[in-house]
């Protein structure tokens, strides 16, 4: 948990820490600085940037090392305050980077601020460096064992701060303030939704095609605080961070049969999504965590249900002989999108969330399959199969539709909590190695994430509280 | 000449147990298949061989025709299933103390969870074949595989047509 703290308390509390620890460090000029820097910056990454007047994506935007008020232990990093404080200012660094839409400049090839000048910038050492933007920060080590990090951007040009936060977090979750950071800057430059405080539930891969070990795990958007949650005896399938990360539904063969289970991410336990003999799968929330989506084969015909997240009877929400499986609910909670195989091939429907008012959306050539709403209600993912499996995007009228990947096969779409994002995953053929990939929801920026082994079946959770 | 051939290999399990996917193999291979379904029903147990009812001994004695394949997102039981599901249903009648998992799987060529539906409907539909044949339905479970237990490993149609099947396994 992170604490906001008021903007007013925020600049008191630095400005009465920064009375004494300015003797003490004294001012570094800019000019060494900027040496020191130039040979430090060994790999030529300085800040060559070219400005187009309506592309905020060109702009350049150094990220500082974070200064400290003093160098003291932390247990978030063996060096201390002053070494925590680069690298949370490599965390935001790498967030805006693979993001694709910016150009930063790190802080392995810049000089480090002194903490006086976090809140003064030296404004002709970052002009100098051809930097538009510019992201100072701060770490401090309370006496509670909790660490306080500040985040400021400035536009450099203007010599004028743009916006400023700060947050208390425990060391444990040190790197949730950087992404904070990296939120707040994309937020202010970009004008969307942040989204890189948030995690990605996703099942992990090894082992031979025939007998591949499927594994439940978790990790911070950027691949960071990586945990495997079951250890693989059984397989593990399609999970579902809830709403507010306490819980991951997902498809576990632990007793022999495909079921879903709702795992207690504190306690460790898990419970049946419902008490049913039949086979259960496709587990879903509903925004506001208060009800899950299945799908259950009774006989050998699925259905979707409707439960309580808690428990409780549940609603059949689908009646036909066809396979309906699947379902993502609208941001707002009234309508859920869904699969059906009832034309006689694969199409995406969209329902009353109760049910009634069932109708398909999908008309264009090829298959619709894993339809997606994406958390901004305007658009609606999905796995498009034309003989090979790509990610498109429609409306949600079923029009615009649009194929955003092109490979052999890509499928399970997920989107970032601020809907500009999609991950999938992606099969290779014959080896069957699979990787989570993100494509921007234009179609740029196409890239995989790095994780320990193979990936498949990402879910990607809301923006922490 | 060529029919001996071909008797020849299907003895073969593991070629039977791919006898109808490949399409070239197909017209031969079909008929051959009817006169071996007729020859086995009488188990001969050999004296060192499997327990009868086991499913080692079940696996031996259908020779292939334990495992039945479908078409693409089909999980229609065509003749030649019908074929092999008589001759498991006669194995299960004349052994009543074995019971059975049919296991339904599905090709990699679909999505997951889709698989899993569609794994269930093949599996089911062997089921209520059997069933149909007078095999008591509390004797036979059924589970959903998907895509997550493939026969054949390449991504090619004949990967994917031995791998869209329903397999019954007896439970020991």
């Amino acid at each position: 948990m992170t604490t906001r703290i008021a903007l007013a308390s925020l600049i008191a509390m630095l400005a009465s820490s920064l009375a004494s620890p300015l003797a003490a460090q004294g001012l570094t000029l800019p000019e060494e600085e900027l040496q020191q820097a130039e040979e430090f910056d060994d790999d030529g990454e300085g800040l060559t940037v070219t400005v187009t007047a309506d592309s905020w994506q060109d702009l350049g935007i150094a990220i500082a090392s974070f200064a400290t008020n003093e160098n003291v232990p932390t247990p978030a990093n063996a060096e201390g305050t002053q070494a925590l404080g680069h690298e949370l200012a490599r965390v935001v660094y790498a967030d805006l980077r693979n993001n694709g839409l910016f150009r930063p400049v790190g802080p392995d090839a810049l000089p480090r601020p002194t903490y006086p000048q976090i809140t003064a910038p030296a404004w002709g050492t970052w002009r100098g460096r051809s930097a538009e933007m510019l992201v100072h920060g701060y770490v401090r080590a309370n006496n509670d064992g909790r660490l306080t990090v500040g985040c400021y951007l400035y536009d450099v040009i203007l010599e004028e701060e743009l916006v400023r936060e700060g947050w208390v977090v425990s060391p444990a979750e040190w790197r949730r303030a950087a992404h904070k950071c990296a939120d707040l800057v994309y937020s202010r430059l970009s004008g969307e939704s942040p989204f890189f405080d948030s995690r990605i539930a996703y099942i992990a891969e090894t082992g031979p095609k025939e007998n591949r070990t499927k594994r439940l795990a978790i990790m911070d958007s950027d691949g960071a605080n990586h945990r495997f949650i079951t250890n693989g005896q059984s397989t593990a399938l399609t999970p579902r961070y809830s709403p507010d990360y306490s819980k991951i539904a997902y498809l576990s063969y632990t007793d022999g049969n495909p079921r879903i289970y709702v795992y207690d991410i504190d306690t460790g336990r898990q419970t049946l999504v419902t008490q049913s003999s039949n086979p259960t799968f496709a587990p879903r929330w509903s925004p506001d965590g208060r009800y899950l989506l299945y799908s259950m084969a009774v006989a050998g015909n699925t259905d979707i249900y409707r439960v309580p997240a808690g428990g409780g009877a549940s609603v059949r929400l689908t009646f036909s002989p066809a396979i309906e499986v699947g379902g993502s609910y609208s941001p707002d909670g009234s309508q859920i999108v869904f699969e059906s195989d009832q034309s006689g091939t694969q199409q995406c429907y969209i329902m009353n969330n109760d049910g009634s008012n069932q109708r398909r959306i999908s008309f264009f050539g090829g298959r619709c399959a894993t339809p997606e709403w994406s958390p901004r209600g305007d658009q609606i993912a999905f796995t498009h199969i034309v003989g090979d499996f790509h990610i498109g995007v429609m409306n949600t009228n079923g029009r615009n539709m649009r194929t955003l990947t092109n490979g052999w096969q890509d499928e399970a779409p997920t989107w970032a909590p601020n809907g500009r994002i999609i991950q999938f995953f992606r099969t290779e053929r014959n080896t069957g190695e699979t990787a989570i990939w993100q494509v921007d929801v234009t179609g740029e920026n196409e890239r995989r994430l790095n994780t320990p082994v193979g990936a498949s079946d990402p879910a990607w959770g809301p923006v922490l509280p | 000449m060529r029919n001996a051939v071909i008797l020849a290999a299907t003895s073969a399990l593991a070629l039977a147990a791919c006898s109808k996917e490949p399409p070239a193999e197909l017209p031969p291979v079909q008929e051959t298949q009817a006169p071996v379904v007729r020859a086995t029903p009488t188990p001969t147990p050999t004296p060192t061989g499997p327990v009868a009812g086991s499913q080692a001994h079940f696996a031996t004695v259908m020779a292939g025709r334990d495992v039945i394949f479908f078409d693409t997102d089909k999980y229609n039981i065509d003749s030649q299933d019908a074929i092999a599901l008589r001759a498991q249903a006669e194995y299960l009648l004349q052994y009543p103390a074995a019971n059975a998992t049919i296991e339904g799987h599905a090709d990699e060529r679909g999505t997951r969870e889709y698989n899993l539906a569609l794994g269930e409907r093949r599996a089911n539909a062997a089921k209520n074949y059997l069933v149909s044949l007078g095999v008591g339905e509390s004797r036979l479970r059924t589970v959903s595989y998907g895509e997550e237990r493939p026969a054949a490993t390449g991504s090619n149609e004949q990967a994917w047509a031995r791998n869209r099947r329903a397999v019954t396994v007896l439970i020991d």
